[in-house]
């Protein structure tokens, strides 16, 4: 995945569409993350301000959801499953293994809807069945 | 020959195991030795362990070749595949696939045939039959063929969708919502994911149905961000259905109006509860609203909504095209209709086995699933996602329907069903769920929140072989009091695995210090 450089205007302008859009906060956030991998922090007071709501508000919401990371994107996002199908072919012993190559890189998700073929893993958004370090490694970038 | 008709599913589970290498591999092939031929990205047929799936139409029959990888095109040329020539790897028609052939569906009955976003296709394989009917009914009429057909929410709860949709039919407002839940959190279930990509017109076609029932004018589809190729699908799906008329200002050439819009989940299990989900949709943290008020009488922005699941909405045009006997004629008690479930885990023949309620556990993880993918026997079952009860081969007799689970202490929840082989330790999988209502709770009562961390410290000492008769005792009082004292099924439900693992596997929770180093 590539995703622009952070700017204020380039902010503004990501958030504009959803100027008319009731209950904007949490998708203009999304869109946020979707441009530039990540919600710096002065977005919060930007968002804030530009939808006329508090920024404990916009603070709240983007601490609740997994998904929203106010940190720079990692070279790879490798997200595996550890939901209970998973689990049942293996992958608490994947994920153990993805830490210890990949570290930071690596993280927990439940479920991919594919339950049948785990275990699942998905790396910078492409979706892996019977998942193997192997598998991963060669979907890295 | 020279020309041919293949189809590979463009499903997200097939191209996780290679699809598109398939189809770059055929394309390739095909090219090099001058052979005309159209490639179909169908949807899943739900027959996992044979993909990638690959089927070419040879007259009226549909010959299938399964799992195929890239390195096993060339033999398929080899074997004169596009002619339905013999290879290994052949399965034959795919319709007698006994695993299919022996299904009843009628929710997927078009799943995985066609290209899921070709309206001429969609028709002519029945779609929009119930749309056209339902324009000729009043709202009344529409909730009372749902009512009368007996179906009951998908989604979990199993409560009857014509109850909700009459309350919101009554209601005075002038703004009505439809929220379509496609957050599917549940472990072990993807049959929304599989309808969405593989047959999105019958979702539209259902929640336009329901519009017209109750005089809905917007729709929102919230779907989890772990599904960007349903997303992208849905979103190409309702494009196509606005140019054909289906979604607008005037559905059909009707005075009817609908608009339908999807909006993406951010990676909380929580948001999946109804509530939550509304607060989600209007931007907010995903914390669950007291109830009442119901969200039929007050829900998305204050309005009346009707909240449904993907497959209670996609039930719909069946039941309207083909009538509430015919649907209510399959099912037992008051299970009526066919349930989507989802075989996963460690199965050998995992996938979407649609068949009418009653069905046996048994027939479901042994004849369909034929057992395990380890080929060691089966030692658990969870059935209904992470709040689901673990049953054990014991209870391979039990109907699969909502009264006969919830009389065995378990529930159906959205249908998953997830295998474990004998490696599966039982008090491990009761503090996961434990651990799991920690991570997902969403803040706001007490038993949930904090209750739940400390069973997985009790169960963790259990494991470790501290004073475990005092902290079974403990943690049973922990289970009752997240039950009773929990707003919604989170915490609520959360020791229904507990529990259930504690009964049906009592040596799991009995003498640790032995198994533990
Ligand atoms: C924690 C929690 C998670 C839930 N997740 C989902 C979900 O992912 N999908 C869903 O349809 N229902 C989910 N539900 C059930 C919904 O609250 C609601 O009952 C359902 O969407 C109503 O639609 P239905 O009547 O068609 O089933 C969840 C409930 C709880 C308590
Ligand atoms: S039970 Fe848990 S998830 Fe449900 S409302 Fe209470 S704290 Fe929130
Ligand atoms: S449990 Fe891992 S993909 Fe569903």
């Amino acid at each position: 995945m590539k995703y622009a450089t952070w700017s204020k205007s380039a902010g503004l302008a990501v958030l504009e569409p959803f100027r008319d859009e009731p209950g904007p906060v949490l998708i203009s956030l999304q869109a946020l993350q979707r441009e530039f991998g990540y919600i710096p922090a002065e977005a919060v007071a930007i968002v804030a301000n530009f939808f006329n709501v508090s920024r404990a508000d916009v603070h709240g919401v983007l601490t609740f959801y997994e998904d929203l990371s106010s940190s720079p994107p990692l070279p790879n996002e490798i997200h595996v499953c550890i939901a209970e199908a998973c689990q049942a072919v293996g992958s608490r012993s994947l994920e153990k293994a993805l830490k210890l190559a990949h570290g930071e890189q690596v993280r927990d998700v439940f479920c991919f809807g594919n339950c049948a073929l785990g275990p699942a893993a998905m790396v910078n958004g492409v979706l892996i069945g019977r998942a193997t370090p192997e598998k991963i490694a060669a979907a890295m970038k | 020959m020279n020309f041919a008709k293949v189809f590979v599913p463009g499903d997200s589970a097939a191209v996780s195991v290679g699809a598109d290498d398939v189809v770059a591999e055929i394309t390739r092939l095909a090219k090099a030795a001058d052979i005309q031929i159209e490639i179909v990205r169908n949807g899943t047929r739900g027959v996992f362990w044979l993909e990638p799936l690959v089927e070419v139409q040879v007259g009226e029959k549909r010959i299938g070749y399964g799992p195929i990888k890239g390195d096993d095109v060339a033999g398929l040329f080899e074997a004169q595949f596009l002619k339905g020539g013999s290879h290994e790897l052949c399965i034959g028609n795919v319709e007698d696939l006994p695993w299919l052939a022996k299904q009843d569906r009628v929710t997927f009955r078009r799943v995985g045939l066609n290209d899921p976003l070709s309206m001429s296709d969609y028709e002519a394989h029945g779609g929009l039959i119930g749309l056209r009917r339902a324009l000729k009914l009043s709202g009344e009429e529409i909730v009372a063929e749902v009512l009368e057909s007996g179906l009951r929410g998908r989604g979990g709860a199993g409560f009857p969708a014509g109850i909700k949709w009459r309350t919101v039919l009554d209601a005075q407002s002038d703004l009505k919502y439809l929220c379509c839940n496609a957050d599917e959190g549940d472990s072990g279930t993807f049959a929304d994911r599989i309808l969405i990509e593989g047959d999105p017109f019958t979702l539209i076609e259902g929640m336009a149905i329901a519009a017209i029932a109750v005089g809905a004018t917007q729709g929102i589809v919230y779907t989890r961000s772990e599904y960007p190729t349903a997303i992208a699908k849905l979103n190409a799906a309702i494009a196509i259905a606005c140019e054909h008329g289906l979604l607008g200002k005037n559905i059909l050439g009707s005075n009817f109006e609908f608009n339908l819009k999807v909006r993406s989940g951010a990676g909380s299990y929580v948001c999946g509860e109804e509530t939550a989900m509304l607060e989600s949709i209007e931007g907010k943290r995903g914390v669950v609203r007291s109830k009442p008020p119901l969200p039929a009488i007050s829900g998305l922005f204050g309005k009346p909504t009707v909240i449904n699941n993907v497959l209670t909405f996609s039930s719909v045009p069946a039941i309207i095209s083909e009538g509430a006997s015919a649907y209510k004629s399959r099912g037992v008690g008051r299970s009526l209709g066919t349930q989507v479930f989802q075989l996963g885990g460690n199965v050998k023949c995992g996938g979407i086995v649609e068949t009418g309620f009653g069905i046996t556990l048994g027939e479901l993880v042994s004849g369909y699933g034929g057992g395990t993918l380890t080929g060691k026997p089966i030692k658990a079952v969870q059935i209904g996602g992470p709040l689901g009860a673990y049953f054990s081969p014991k209870n391979f007799d039990l109907s699969m329907d909502y009264e006969s689970l919830l009389a065995a202490g378990g529930m159906l929840g959205h249908g998953g069903v997830v295998i474990f082989d004998t490696e599966v330790d039982l008090a491990i999988q009761a503090k996961f769920a434990m651990e799991f209502c920690a991570i997902e709770s969403c803040g706001k009562c007490t038993p949930c929140r904090l209750g739940s961390t400390r069973g997985a410290e009790t169960i963790q000492e259990i494991i470790e072989g501290h004073n475990v008769a005092a902290n079974k005792k403990l943690l049973l009082d922990l289970c009752e009091v997240m039950t009773d004292g929990s707003l919604c099924a989170m915490g609520g439900l959360t020791p229904m695995p507990v529990k259930s693992a504690m009964i049906n596997f009592p040596g799991d929770f009995e003498n640790r210090s032995a198994v533990t180093k």
